[in-house]
């Protein structure tokens, strides 16, 4: 690829001197850039001129294995979509494949839906933020604070469904199995501490002169691009859009918890607003987190789902407020136990449309800290 | 008032508490060496010293809790094992497995009469992804999940397909590591079959009773 | 959640198709950018989802009344076809989506770029030109993205064989892969 100017760029030409622009493949196996992720990006000294995301290094097609298996078939590899948030994305495929079939999901099934999805959320918030001090330097200990809480999250699924991270707990109709004895009283336990280690973490973190002048006023984000391109989640609400889809779709049982949902006022949004918006985000799901554990109620945890899920030709999108964005199912059904067409719409693939135009201009450092507030994982950007 | 720097130092408390709390308050600070999850609460014993069977590895029991899973295995009741194997090969789990990583041969006896046992159950764990769909969907009870980890071998081409005689394990040592899923497993078999006695139970008196009602009407006719 | 009806868009638009089992507005050729710019300025402002669906020529049956008044089945050949689907939302009224469909032909499939009206049609009309070969007319940079740039082919359509990967080496699933492609057992 050459190395002349960008458009709309002049190279200033010294007395004597010849520049020329360079250009860094800041590749796939890097640190900071959060799995396999390839960025080309053309620098003037320390300067961004052009950048261009490469990505397709995890690209395993899993819509067209899906087409060659039953709706059930597929519920494990969409854990294998977005690798820290499997319960969301069980969930959004479980939305999705109820809407083609009737069938009522019963109540207790729903809380724990709930409760897990809100875990979710807690689990990636903290994984991200951890990661995001990471690349700006911190090298280790705060991600490594985060990553306690984790584990103590991560202990409650796997005693919920076996499995840390790739749970495939959620059926269409309601769950797997029910949670063992105790599990309400441990999950209580852990939301109960989580308080305590936020405010830890915010006295660590948000007054530090150096996070401050590292993400505020870095990678501004306008109102009108975030909403044409699509961007959703904790980085839309940072650009001043009050947009959640548990708040406008009001799936499962989400009209029943009092919460807010941060976002700031203004027009534009930085990496700080991101950053600070998740942290917030996190105190919100404790709320609902405490809601939901206090109304959950006994009963079944499965619905009258058919024995072979077989839907009739119709087609449904169901979508939820993941973590990271707003995660939605594409399905088509023709009459067989295996779908016609499944297509998983990806929020940080959608999300990464604005990389470029908010990396322009900025140095380098920079780049790497933008990447890490939009919040990609790139399971989910290749599929 | 605010010194420049003075959101450093505060962050810089908080990880002079945290270093000095790893020493005193291990169960908040040091959460990943400590399982304190299990399910009586006890701590686990150390790292390292795990009780083992002669001849057979058992999970290892410290680090692994009662409810993590790994790779499926096939139960019996005890005694020679493909006596009382519950698999009879009915090919669902083979049909159902995502990455299709099962195959079975069903048995014959000398005459091509099928016998309801698996001749060859293969798992190529390299390809298994520990979903545990075999499990939800065996009619029988036959397979469920392990929890041993410590599968690695030298062996690229065969060492990690697991053949039927490696997957057959008992029914107690399905209770040592996962006890309350196994009691829920026992006490669900022992209520179908007390169903399937009652049902019998009243199929044979209906049988009785209707019998017993032409025996009555036959005796009436006779001594017309 | 509010639902958005469809009737404006078909007054509007009158060579528009409603197509109701689907659920779906039909978009007739050459028009899709107008429709788009009408769309936009009429308050649906966010295009959440772009995703293609490859069709190969089948038979259908039908059951309709013909003219002595008995129900029949009837099969039509329907067409090979391509569509591509966009799912539009409104976040300014936050009502629920609107679902277009382009329609083209699975040879020299070409549809209308509609990134100058949303920017996230961006990246998810260059998957669907990656994926199912669908020529975007108008979009500001059409290019592979998940696979290389040297790749022939389009891995998602129907009729997609898989070339021979000659670093293939024999594992043990490979036997049982065959075994089961063998027939003995019915996936």
């Amino acid at each position: 690829m050459s190395t002349a100017a960008a458009p709309n760029y002049e190279l200033i030409q010294q007395e004597g001197l010849e520049t020329n622009l360079l250009e860094v493949s800041m590749g796939p196996h890097h640190p900071s850039t959060h799995g396999v992720f390839r960025m080309d990006v053309k620098l003037d000294g320390e300067t961004v001129v052009d950048l261009r995301p490469v990505f397709g290094y995890l690209h395993r097609n899993h819509e067209k294995l899906a087409e060659n298996m039953s709706y059930l078939s597929s519920m494990p590899f969409t854990d294998r979509l977005d690798y820290f948030n499997s319960m969301t994305n069980n969930w959004a495929y479980a939305l999705a494949a109820e809407k083609l079939i009737e069938v009522e999901v019963p109540e207790r099934a729903e809380y724990l839906r709930v409760i897990m999805a809100e875990l979710t959320r807690l689990v990636n918030h903290v994984t991200l933020i951890g990661f995001f001090i990471n690349d700006l330097g911190a090298l280790g200990t705060p991600l490594l604070y985060a990553f306690r809480e984790r584990e103590k999250i991560l202990d409650l699924f796997e005693q919920a469904s076996g499995a840390r991270m790739m749970c495939n707990y959620f059926r269409f109709g309601g769950l797997r199995n029910d949670v063992p004895e105790g599990w309400l009283k441990r999950a209580g336990e852990v939301v109960d501490r989580f308080p305590y280690f936020l405010d830890e973490y915010e006295q660590l973190l948000c007054e530090n002169e150096i996070i401050l002048s590292r993400t505020q006023g870095v990678g501004n984000l306008p109102r009108e691009l975030a909403i044409s391109a699509g961007v959703t989640g904790p980085m839309l609400r940072a650009s001043g859009v009050a947009y959640d889809l548990r708040k406008v779709d009001q799936y499962g049982i989400y009209d029943r918890f009092k919460f807010r949902v941060p976002y700031t006022e203004g027009d534009t949004g930085d990496c700080y607003d991101r950053f600070m918006i998740r942290v917030l985000e996190m105190r919100e799901s404790i709320g609902i987190l405490k809601q939901a554990l206090a109304g959950i109620s006994e009963g079944e945890i499965m619905g009258n789902a058919p024995r072979v899920f077989k839907p009739k030709p119709a087609e449904s999108y169901g979508r939820i407020e993941g973590p990271k964005g707003e995660l939605g199912f594409y399905l088509i059904a023709d009459g067989t136990p295996k779908p016609y067409r499944y297509r998983v719409r990806p929020p940080s693939l959608i999300n990464l449309t604005v990389l470029r135009d908010m990396c322009l201009g900025g140095k380098i450092a920079d780049a790497v800290i933008i990447l890490g507030s939009i919040d990609i994982v790139l399971g989910e950007v290749d599929r | 008032m605010s010194i420049l720097g003075g959101g450093i130092f505060k962050g810089m408390a908080v990880t002079l508490r945290n270093f000095l709390g790893s020493y005193t308050n291990k169960k908040e600070r040091l959460p990943t060496i400590d399982y304190s999850w299990r399910a009586d609460g006890a701590l686990p014993q150390g790292i390292g010293d795990y009780p083992k069977e002669k001849g057979e590895q058992l999970s290892d029991t410290t680090t692994v809790t009662e409810y993590s899973r790994n790779f499926p295995m096939l139960l019996h009741d005890g005694g020679e094992p493909m006596d009382t194997v519950r698999c009879v090969a009915c090919q669902i789990c083979e049909r159902e497995c995502p990455p299709q990583c099962i195959y079975i041969e069903k048995d014959y006896d000398e005459n091509g009469k099928y016998i309801k046992r698996p001749a060859v159950f293969d798992i190529d764990v390299s390809v298994c992804m520990s979903c545990q769909i075999c499990v939800e969907v065996c009619p029988f009870d036959a397979i469920v999940m392990n929890s041993q980890f410590e599968l690695s071998t030298p062996d690229r081409f065969g060492g990690l397909l697991m053949r039927r005689d490696n997957l057959l394990k008992s029914n107690d040592y399905y209770h040592k590591i996962h006890p309350e899923e196994a009691a829920a497993r026992d006490a669900k078999i022992a209520a179908e079959k007390a169903a399937k006695e009652a049902k019998k139970k009243a199929a044979a008196e209906k049988a009785r009773a209707a019998a017993e009602k032409k025996a009555a009407e036959a005796a009436k006719e006779d001594a017309k | 959640m509010n639902e958005i009806s469809h009737e404006p868009v078909l007054q509007q638009f009158p060579d528009a198709e409603w197509d109701e089992a689907a659920g779906a507005v039909i978009v007739p050729l050459g028009q899709a950018r107008t429709m788009a710019e009408w769309l936009l300025s009429h308050g649906l402002d966010y295009c959440s989802n772009v995703t293609g669906v490859d069709y190969l020529e089948r038979e259908v049956k039908e059951k309709i009344t013909n003219d002595a008044g008995e129900v029949e089945t009837v099969t039509r050949t329907e067409p090979a076809r391509i569509d591509v689907v966009y799912h539009l939302y409104s976040m300014q009224n936050k009502t629920g989506p609107l679902v277009l469909k382009q329609r083209t032909s699975r040879d020299n499939a070409e549809a209308e770029s509609l990134t100058p009206v949303w920017r996230s049609c961006d990246l998810q009309e260059r998957e669907v030109f990656d994926l199912f070969g669908v020529n975007f007319k108008g979009h500001p940079d059409q290019r592979r993205i998940l696979m290389w740039d040297e790749f022939e082919g389009h891995p998602m359509r129907k009729d997609y064989t898989e070339p021979f990967d000659y670093e293939w080496e024999p594992t043990p699933h490979n036997e049982i892969l065959e075994k089961h492609q063998k027939g003995k057992v019915i996936v």
